[in-house]
């Protein structure tokens, strides 16, 4: 299978009164049709900020990004978003928050064909009694869930997900990604996830591509998920081999913990050890 | 008799007439020094369980004893260390903690309640803040100070209630180390709610999950035998982490599992091809109607 989106030497720099902050430099990714791909790193390394150029919602300062053969410029109903928090309009139920985007990207479809597509989503995420309803009659959970849906709804060429579960509490994330898995599955999408939730990436991903720290951040190590597909959460984790790659990422994290944060925090912490020796055979 | 013991504690609420069942049939017992931590979906009825303790609310039927003490009202015997923070915002750091040792020790001399605030405050390393008001500390920080109120009262009981949920992941991780040295300082009773698994397998002596709501109840406990101080890399290689880790997601993702309807429907997804909106068909075709995937045409190219 040939490459279907492209990241070549995308570099990001942010002009400052001290000289331009390189964020992201020389960054090389590719990801194949029907790949989910997890980008992980702490909070500041620049991986939303590179996601965000791959939504092109942000400038890309030097490189270019492909999209099954085209290069992107500007944002396009071709990427599905998930943001952090979902961003629906307060005003709108949730069906209607749908629609939106629907009648945008199918405005040739007659309309019961385009409620269809509105009603068949977010049934799939659960919300099927729920569809009618605000904002904020709906948990943050739920809130969340119609997210998933209105990306999916646009048949988008690319999934885009910015630590989609971040603000939900773990038990409420477990829930959520299996709804995630079964709609990519099912659409057959490629994706693209940031996160920082380690067990979230393994459980989601077929690679998790590590970013170092920035200031010129960059992809500092690359894990192969190989947990058969269609993945039950209690057999991902009963794998023999989950816990050495858990343990492979987080010792990653570790070791790139934030300089500053390192040296400011108070109580001594655990120190930064080397990666296990086991986890070294993990990589390609 | 336990230290802290609630015997087939059950709470509803009524709103609109309709009665919902939050919590049916919970027993518990704690001993004294034991670090117990309840872990749960939120809606599931923690905070309501943990204000029952607390004396904030009272249980519809079943008895909770403190030291073989019915608990009718809140008391400074026991501290509570809310998720938000609940400092007031026009005092310090020192006034807020000073303000529940004044309340707690009103017979101490001016001397001794202001060594005592300042112990406090030192513990949880907030002696170069103790001048600042709430709006100037970060998360992590103000949570520190709640820390420091509670155990400034010197309650017999510290309940926290998912102290660290609005904190982000890495404040959070230094938040956990720091309870965990804290707790291992002076040993006190604790009983913490939390939605974090590896948080309470990471703290506790216990853990013990909370079956998902309408009308949760605990299910069965889990004796955490390993060894402290837990360091939170380590502690991925450890066995029985994994196996207690795994216990708690299976009870807790199953008793999920039962709350959840199923309804069978039938739904159409209609056959269609998203329009293109930077190469627009043209409008004679665009009157032909959307494009659909059944009908799309396959090229024969010759090489």
């Amino acid at each position: 299978m040939s490459d279907y989106l492209i990241l070549s030497k995308v570099t990001k720099t942010y002009d400052t009164p001290k000289g331009p902050a390189v964020i992201v430099k020389d960054f090389d990714l590719s990801i194949k049709r029907g790949e989910f791909v997890c980008l992980i790193g702490h909070s500041g390394c620049g991986k939303s900020t590179l996601l965000s150029m791959v939504a092109g919602l942000n400038d890309i300062t030097a490189g270019g990004i492909i999209l099954a053969g085209r290069e992107l410029v500007g944002p396009g109903p071709d990427r599905g978003v998930v943001f952090q928090s979902p961003c629906l309009l307060p005003w709108l139920t949730a069906f209607e928050n749908v629609m939106l985007g629907i009648d945008q990207v199918f405005f040739t479809a007659p309309k019961y064909e385009r409620q269809q597509i509105a009603e068949y989503y977010l049934s799939v995420v659960g919300l099927g009694e729920f569809m009618h309803r605000k904002p904020a009659e709906l948990s943050a959970g739920m809130r969340q869930r119609v997210g998933i849906a209105r990306a999916f709804a646009l048949s988008p060429k690319m999934l885009l997900l910015d630590e989609p579960f971040g603000m939900l509490d773990s038990l409420t994330r477990f829930e959520l990604q299996q709804v995630l898995i079964d709609l990519w599955r099912r659409d057959q999408k490629t994706a693209l996830m940031v996160t920082h939730d380690v067990d979230e990436a393994l459980f989601l991903a077929d690679r998790i591509v590590m970013m170092t720290n920035g200031p010129e951040a960059e992809v500092g190590d690359i894990l192969h998920v190989e947990f058969a597909r269609p993945r039950v959460r209690k057999e991902v984790l009963d794998h023999p081999d989950y816990y050495r790659l858990r343990e492979h990422l987080i010792s990653f994290l570790e070791n790139h913990a934030h300089k500053e944060q390192r040296e400011k925090a108070p109580p001594p912490r655990a120190t930064p050890r080397a990666p296990h020796p086991e986890a070294a055979q993990v990589l390609d | 008799m336990a230290f802290l013991e609630l015997r087939a504690v059950s709470k509803s609420y009524a709103t609109d007439g309709k009665r919902t069942e939050v919590l049916r049939d919970i027993n518990l017992e704690i001993d004294r020094g034991e670090f117990v931590a309840i872990v749960g979906y939120s809606g599931a009825g923690k905070t309501t369980l943990i204000s029952l303790i607390a004396g904030l609310l009272q249980a519809d039927s079943g008895r909770i004893t403190l030291n073989d003490l019915d608990i009718v009202e809140p008391g400074p015997d026991r501290g509570i260390v809310f998720q938000t923070y609940s400092l007031l915002p026009w005092l310090t750091v020192y006034e807020n903690v000073y303000l529940a040792v004044d309340q707690v020790f009103p017979n101490w001399s001016p001397a001794k309640k202001q060594q005592h605030t300042e112990k406090y405050i030192a513990l949880v390393n907030l002696s170069p803040a103790r001048e600042k008001k709430p709006a100037q500390l970060s998360g992590g920080m103000r949570q520190r100070v709640g820390i420091a109120r509670a155990l400034a009262m010197d309650p017999q009981i510290l309940l926290l209630d998912e102290p660290l949920s609005a904190l982000d992941a890495l404040t959070r991780a230094t938040l956990q180390d720091e309870i965990g040295r804290i707790w291992e300082k002076d040993r006190k009773t604790v009983v913490m709610i939390t939605n974090d698994v590896d948080e309470g397998i990471l703290l506790a002596d216990r853990i013990i999950p909370l079956s998902a709501g309408p009308g949760a109840t605990l299910g069965p406990e889990l004796v955490v035998d390993i060894p402290r101080p837990r360091d939170r890399t380590a502690i991925n290689h450890n066995e029985r982490f994994k196996a207690i880790r795994r216990e708690i997601t299976d009870y807790l993702l199953d008793s999920r599992g039962r709350q959840r309807v199923t309804v069978s429907k039938k739904l159409q997804l209609p056959d269609l091809e998203p329009e293109d909106l930077w190469a627009p068909r043209s409008r004679a075709e665009l009157r032909g109607g959307p494009v659909r995937r059944a009908t799309m045409r396959r090229e024969t190219v010759e090489i």
